[in-house]
């Protein structure tokens, strides 16, 4: 009965789960044939840290696709902010507290003028960023031309791609990170603790809910795999400040996403523009935030990368566009509008920098990372599409 | 009966949940014409889909025999390759290519790997004829009218060799004319020989052109009626399809002293500068407080445009002219606009612009007015699923949920949903675009009753229609529109057949 149970769901619901289980599976192959070095906690940290500038990027991506656009500019836009702030320390001599702020709002600008011809006039959108590609491309060269590399002494900044938040003072556990093990365990009640309200939210109204043994399958699950996940990273030092970050994103952005009205209005307009219109709607106006919020967080990218290498580029952010499109498919969206969620992207890029991590711990040559990187997006997307036909 | 040229025996197809046929069995003789009608959901879609090998062999369980051979189709290239032909509702053409390009796609005429473009051109030309098109075979199809692409649709399928020619509601977005045009070409197509399936909601023309007629209801078939031996009625179709008697499709309603104007607008003007011309010249109109207000006219006349120009202008005319919402006068610079003063627009083209087809049923409900249900821009989840299922209540909007997608519900429930849409921003005035086209006359029943509770409740109704019967049986007062200019107001009793039609057609 349990196992056919878990076959039917998993068959219904195998579009939802699938990602999760291929990262699984990828972790696995990877713990394997590294002999334990790719779950080790070390490189998991790592992992959470070079994933972070594309995740927050394939956030942004999500949105944008899911409003049938997108944004070319973003890789480019993010090297040229980190170049920005980079100056500003470094030449202006401000401190990171005021920089931070000040580039997510220069990115925000950034974005509002991509969207500016797309919206105004409807100009498509790959022609718009296409060419703000070109342009932060050219920008970035500017500033960095006289100087080449760019070095940022500023600690505070530079913590953020390379330092772990700080322990609570106790006494108990000395090998361990208290506090992140206190944010696991917090994490792992709250997701336990809507997870039944849900259900009996869903109950009370007569929807169809999981059966009771999968249901607590998957908590179990989850809770299993956040503890553990919890566990190795605070037997190391803990949370690093760009996964907290990413964290922050992904949940602002999921709340968003299936909570608010502004985020009803953006799947409406991306599931149907000229019904979302009719309804009230304004299209430009979502359009404007989408595209501004893209700004931000290729700003934040742009933070993350600089402040990750203790330094700015002239080729930073060359390609971010495509590894954060790319984890937007994998992680579920679809070109069609109004389908995809922002969990799903992160768990995109988190397959994506694995494959990457994992096959550099095998020492897998770069032209091999790249063919089967790209196997994995089309077999992702064509595994996609097939089980959404299916359940059509 | 003749010789059957199709026979279909005991095809059952499931879904997962449903049975969508069940054990239904099709005869159609050689050159007839031969009506399936049936309410929405009652699985004539279905069969025409299994017919024409969308759904494969294998894939339903019964037989099908075309001239009497046992057909295995394998996609809908093994159908058309045995002599089936669809035309759908919506036209399979390609707007941006000629007539000639149309006719011939997928079945080019060839010099080796060439397109003989000469003998094409001359080939169309014949089968235009053969529909009695008169229009330049090097025309585009997005200039045709719908009625003319509709017989460009029938032109293609004539260039190939068929049996069977099969012609999902082809009159559901025609005006009288077209479709008196198109019923005509089917009864000379008949002479020539041409076997024809035709599903329709339009009794009347089922009733005027079938040789004979079967009846679906609930994937079964309910009957086969032989039009020449005199069974084929109105009442006896409606009868057979809802398996009750209607007495009057059209529930009355007494016609009450209409209160003070909800909406006027005056020397009203539009003009469309995509399409380079005014489409709305000085139309003055009002609705008052409780009325229904019909808006008849034929298709192209302006009717949508009137409303679209009303309600917000999401299409960017330029407008001039007055607009009195209450006797204040208002500019509406978008949808949202109309929508806070208390406008509603249903719109014609439900899956168009109407509703978010991958979206569930309480997701569009909510849409136009989510903010009734958030607070500070979040959504209380409860109140949207109660919110939800009390218009699914009201309305009876058959879905097993209203966490079902609103693509996998029929037409008519997809209908209710857009209503139960603009009745939870609680309008004034309730503009309704073609409310009942292409629904079943059980939900066109229900549909009809709601109107009637509404203005009872004190809202106004602007209901636009190309179907004559429903704009005279409903409306207290009638606007007859015809080249984007009012032709007529006429006070209901007043209001015959033939005046509307003469003015329409003005």
């Amino acid at each position: 009965m349990f196992f056919q149970n878990l076959q039917k769901v998993l068959r219904q619901n195998i579009r939802e789960y699938g990602m999760y289980i291929a990262l699984f599976v990828i972790m696995l192959i990877f713990a394997i044939t590294t002999n334990g070095t790719f779950v080790s906690a070390r490189n998991l940290s790592n992992l959470l840290n070079q994933t972070g500038y594309v995740a927050v990027l394939a956030v942004g991506m999500t949105l944008v696709i899911v409003v049938r656009h997108i944004d070319l500019s973003v890789g480019f836009l993010a090297g040229f902010i980190g170049a920005v702030a980079a100056i500003a320390m470094k030449n202006v001599g401000m401190p990171a507290y005021v920089v931070i702020p000040l580039m997510l709002v220069l990115g925000t600008i950034a974005g509002l003028i991509t969207a500016l011809p797309v919206a105004q006039l409807g100009i498509p959108s790959f022609v718009a960023s296409l060419a703000g590609w070109l342009i932060y491309r050219g920008l970035l060269q500017m500033v960095t031309e006289s100087s080449g590399t760019i070095i940022i002494a500023d600690n505070a900044f530079n913590a953020i791609g390379n330092a772990f938040i700080p322990d609570l003072p106790l006494g108990l556990l000395p090998n361990m990170h208290k506090l992140t093990l206190l944010i696991g365990v917090v994490a792992i009640v709250l997701f336990v603790m809507s997870q039944i309200s849900q259900r009996q939210k869903q109950e009370v109204y007569g929807f169809e809910v999981l059966p009771k043994d999968i249901f607590a399958l998957k908590l179990v699950f989850v809770s299993v795999l956040v503890g553990a996940i919890t566990w190795v990273l605070a037997s190391y030092s803990g949370l690093s400040w760009t996964a907290v970050i990413m964290l922050m994103v992904v949940g602002i952005y999921h709340f968003i996403t299936t909570q608010t009205v502004l985020g009803r209005h953006i799947y409406a307009v991306g599931g149907n523009p000229d019904a979302a219109e009719l309804s009230g709607i304004s299209v430009k106006r979502i359009t404007y935030v989408v595209f501004g919020s893209m700004g931000m967080l290729s700003a934040l990218s742009g933070i993350l990368y600089a402040s990750w290498l203790k330094s700015a580029s002239t080729t930073a952010g060359t390609l971010f566009e495509l590894d954060a499109i790319a984890a937007a498919y994998v992680g579920g969206v679809s070109a069609a509008g109004g389908v995809g969620r922002v969990t799903g992207s992160i768990i995109g890029a988190l397959v994506m920098s694995s494959l990457t991590s994992g096959m550099n711990l095998m020492g897998t040559g770069i032209a091999y990372q790249y063919i089967v990187r790209g196997v994995v997006l089309a077999v992702a997307v064509i595994f996609d599409v097939a089980t959404r036909r299916a359940s059509k | 009966m003749s010789t059957p040229i199709l026979e279909m025996k005991g095809i059952t197809k499931e879904f997962p949940g449903v049975k969508a046929l069940n054990n239904v069995s099709f005869r159609v003789a050689q050159g007839e014409i031969h009506c399936l009608v049936g309410e929405n959901g009652a699985g004539k879609s279905t069969l025409m889909k299994v017919l024409s090998g969308v759904y494969p062999h294998g894939t339903y369980s019964g037989d099908i025999l075309l001239g009497g051979a046992v057909q295995r189709y394998r996609g809908i290239r093994d159908s058309e390759h045995a002599g089936v032909a669809i035309i759908y509702q919506e036209l399979a053409l390609i707007p941006e290519l000629t007539v000639y390009e149309n006719i011939f796609l997928g079945n080019e005429i060839r010099n080796g790997p060439l397109v003989n473009w000469n003998e094409t051109i001359k080939r169309a030309g014949e089968m235009l004829d053969k529909v009695r098109l008169k229009v330049n075979p090097a025309a585009k199809i997005k200039d045709l009218g719908v009625g003319k692409q509709q017989l460009v649709e029938i032109a293609k399928a004539l260039s190939r060799d068929i049996k069977l020619l099969i012609l999902d509601e082809p009159t559901a977005a025609l005006n009288e004319d077209d479709s008196a045009n198109l019923l005509d070409l089917l009864r000379g197509l008949r002479d020539q020989g041409v076997t024809c399936i035709l599903i329709s909601h339009k009794l009347k023309e089922v009733i005027e052109i079938s040789d004979s007629v079967t009846v679906l209801r609930d994937g079964q078939t309910i009957c086969t009626l032989d039009a020449h031996k005199g069974e084929v009625s109105e009442s006896a179709l409606i009868k057979h399809m809802v398996g009750r008697e209607i007495d009057n499709i059209y529930p009355k309603r007494e016609h009450k002293a209409p209160g003070e104007v909800v909406l006027e607008v005056r020397d009203w003007n539009a003009y469309d500068p995509g399409l380079g011309r005014t489409i709305l010249r000085d139309v003055n109109l009002n609705v008052r407080r409780g009325e229904i207000v019909g808006v008849a006219g034929l298709m192209g006349s302006g009717r949508t445009e009137l409303a679209m120009s009303i309600f917000g202008n999401p299409l960017g005319y330029q407008i001039k002219g007055e607009l009195l919402v209450k006797g204040k006068p208002q500019s509406f610079r978008q949808p949202q606009d109309a929508i806070r003063a208390g406008v509603a627009y249903v719109t014609e083209d439900r899956k168009g612009n109407g509703l978010i087809l991958i979206q569930d049923v309480k997701e569009n409900i909510t849409l136009a007015n989510l903010h009734a249900i958030a607070h500070r821009g979040v959504i209380d989840s409860n109140a949207e699923i109660k919110i939800a299922n009390e218009y699914k209540v009201s309305l009876n909007i058959k879905t097993p949920s209203v966490e079902q997608r609103v693509s996998n519900l029929s037409g008519g429930n997809q209908q209710k949903v857009c209503l139960g849409k603009w009745l939870f921003v609680k309008p004034d005035l309730l503009i309704l675009d073609e409310p009942t086209r292409g629904i079943d006359v059980g939900a066109k029943f229900e549909i009809y009753t709601l109107m009637n509770k509404l203005v009872d409740q004190g809202m106004s109704i602007i209901m636009i229609s190309s179907e004559l019967p429903e704009v005279l049986g409903m409306s207290d007062r009638v606007y007859i529109v015809s080249s984007g200019r009012v032709t007529g107001e006429l006070p209901i009793g007043e209001a015959t057949p033939e005046k509307v039609m003469q003015l329409a057609t003005n």
